[in-house]
């Protein structure tokens, strides 16, 4: 009877999961999709705690360590995810993903010990290859996750900085081959000799995640961390696989695939292969700074804030162009008091989002509705770029790779190809920015040696008090 | 293999169409969600608690590693879970706020 109930939640529990992920990619239902899909996963945590027994009807114990865990866990995530900052939101979605894959790990490792626990009895001739296998899957894949998902999480929280050597793209697929090598033998040779072994291969799929992510540059780490997801999502379907658990292989499964379709729709708003992504160095700088080294001495034309708030304030139309310096400064409230004030003054203010704009496609969405600028503001790449040629005054908040002219004509560049905001066809162009440092991707950006273009130097959020004060002022 | 095949013939059949169903689900996400979307799917992986749950009830009282790991991996999946989902309703209320607006 419990157990046919326990089935029944399984299933409901599955179909939340699918009409969540269903209804989380679309605007009107994505927050009502995501309650429905943790609805569901309370509802099977919950089922599992109380209807869940094994084939001879042993039902769970320890309740006290099942509850103490789920309230330290609950809590902390709980507390964690309200307290952080919207600017710091990809490195804790990173964080998460990472304890996600260290318990698919866990759960492996004790699955291991059990398992040949009870075969050191009976000798090791019964044991399944399959079973054996799929407990090592979610040991390497989880392993792997976890230890990527850390170093993305300091990379994007600026504690770790980017390390690559030579032929690390070598030492890394060695190392690759060397924890499949060894699983390949504990299963099919060995399953008697196993317990050293698999602790090495759990402590080399640690490595392993760890210099996989190392070299990959800041830019790039929103691909990574999805690509983790899915990776996460696959060690919990092997859980599901292990204790024939429908609930965790759909979702794991889903997520997996999902995952895996995300990643290479945000490579794709990139104009970038995942392969590229994961081989190439990007940021490392090195042969192709050389147009940077030159640049450098190049003279730039500097504004002071009183000047732009003229121009801003004379001009028909003015397009904000916002990046991940904006949301550093937090200016994003800010900046919607200069919009209020310029459209006060009869001024058509929009604002062009990159889809790479900030450290995640479409964070930079989030942070500005978090300032209630309101959607139909909110113009896209192709948009922007028919309307850039009508525009008298582009204002660049902190952004820098996302509208570099090099993209489109300089085929040398690391980033050419990629679709760019083509802010230099508007009458003016205006660079907010805290110094001449190049961006994520490392690279020398021409917009600021450009004709039309002028600076201002200085925090993003100081910039623009001064620019609203002097609108004011007028 | 071929044994192992059918004796898991169910569960490859689910894997395969979870595999097709989770591409054709999210296929036509807009690029403004794909921060919300990745958190949310980050949250559903976070379904590996139920293994958690169960190798800490199946661990027995004097296995002490199987209770400290199991008593690890429910707080960490715990953590997923709560901070998973927690995370993405704080990012898409700001989606809601936009809206009424």
């Amino acid at each position: 009877m419990s157990q046919s109930i326990l089935t029944l939640i399984y299933i409901i529990a599955s179909v939340t999961f699918i009409l969540g992920l269903k209804m989380l990619s679309s605007p009107t239902t994505a927050r009502k999709g995501n309650l429905v899909a943790a609805f569901g996963m309370v509802l099977a945590i919950i089922g599992t705690i109380f209807l869940y027994h094994d084939d001879e009807g042993n039902y769970l114990h320890n309740h006290l360590w099942i509850f103490g865990g789920l309230a330290i866990g609950t809590l902390l995530g709980w507390i964690v995810a309200k307290k952080v900052k919207m600017t710091a939101m990809p490195e804790m979605v990173s964080l998460f993903n990472g304890m996600g894959g260290a318990c698919a790990a866990m759960i492996s490792l004790i699955e291991f010990n059990h398992l040949s626990h009870l075969h050191a009895e009976s000798g090791f001739s019964g044991m399944s290859h399959g079973i054996l296998g799929i407990i090592l899957l979610g040991l390497i894949i989880g392993s792997i996750s976890f230890a990527g998902s850390m170093i993305a999480w300091g990379k994007l929280n600026g504690s770790i900085k980017d390390f690559s050597f030579k032929g690390q793209t070598i030492i890394n697929l060695l190392f690759l081959f060397f924890i499949l090598a060894i699983a390949t033998f504990v299963i099919f040779i060995r399953p008697d000799a196993t317990r050293i072994l698999v602790y090495i291969i759990f402590i080399l799929a640690l490595v392993y995640g760890l210099f996989f992510v190392m070299p990959i540059g800041g830019a790039d780490m929103p691909v990574v961390i999805s690509l983790l997801n899915s990776f996460t999502g696959v060690a919990a379907a092997s859980g599901g696989f292990l204790y024939n658990n429908k609930a965790m292989l759909t979702g794991g499964i889903l997520v997996g695939a999902a995952g895996t379709l995300l990643t290479i729709l945000m490579t794709k708003a990139m104009n970038r292969s995942i392969m590229n992504v994961l081989v190439g160095n990007f940021g490392g700088g090195g042969t192709v700074g050389t147009a940077a080294g030159a640049g450098g001495a190049q003279p730039v034309k500097e504004i002071n804030a009183s000047d732009l708030a003229i121009s801003l304030n004379y001009s028909k139309s003015v397009v904000i162009v916002p990046g991940y310096g904006l949301a550093v400064a937090q200016a994003q409230k800010t900046c919607k008091e200069l919009e209020d004030t310029l459209e006060a003054n009869g001024v058509e203010v929009k604002y062009a989002i990159h889809p790479v704009a900030g450290r995640m496609p479409g964070h930079m969405n989030v942070l500005l509705a978090e300032a209630n600028v309101p959607y139909p503001k909110l113009i896209d790449l192709e948009e922007a770029n028919d309307m850039l040629k009508d525009t008298d005054v582009v204002l660049v908040l902190g952004a820098n790779d996302v509208v570099n002219p090099a993209a489109k004509d300089d085929p040398s560049s690391p980033i050419y190809g990629m679709p760019v905001l083509e802010v230099w066809n508007a009458k003016m162009v205006v660079v907010v920015k805290r110094s001449m440092s190049s961006g994520y991707a490392g690279i020398d950006n021409p917009l600021f040696y450009h004709d039309k273009t002028k600076m201002l130097f200085g925090d993003a959020k100081k910039v623009l008090q001064d620019i609203v004060t002097e609108v004011k002022a007028l | 293999m071929l044994e192992w095949i059918q004796s898991n013939q169910q569960i490859i059949y689910i894997v395969l169409l979870m595999i097709f169903l989770g591409i054709e689900v999210i296929g036509r996400v807009p690029s403004v969600l794909h921060t919300p979307l990745m958190s949310g799917a980050n949250a559903i992986h976070g379904v590996v608690i139920i293994g958690a749950i169960i190798v800490m009830g199946k661990a027995e009282s004097g296995n002490y590693l199987a209770l400290i790991l199991g008593f690890l991996a429910v707080i960490l999946g715990a953590l997923n879970v709560a901070g998973g989902f927690v995370v993405t309703d704080r990012m898409l209320e700001m989606f809601k706020q936009k809206k009424s607006k």
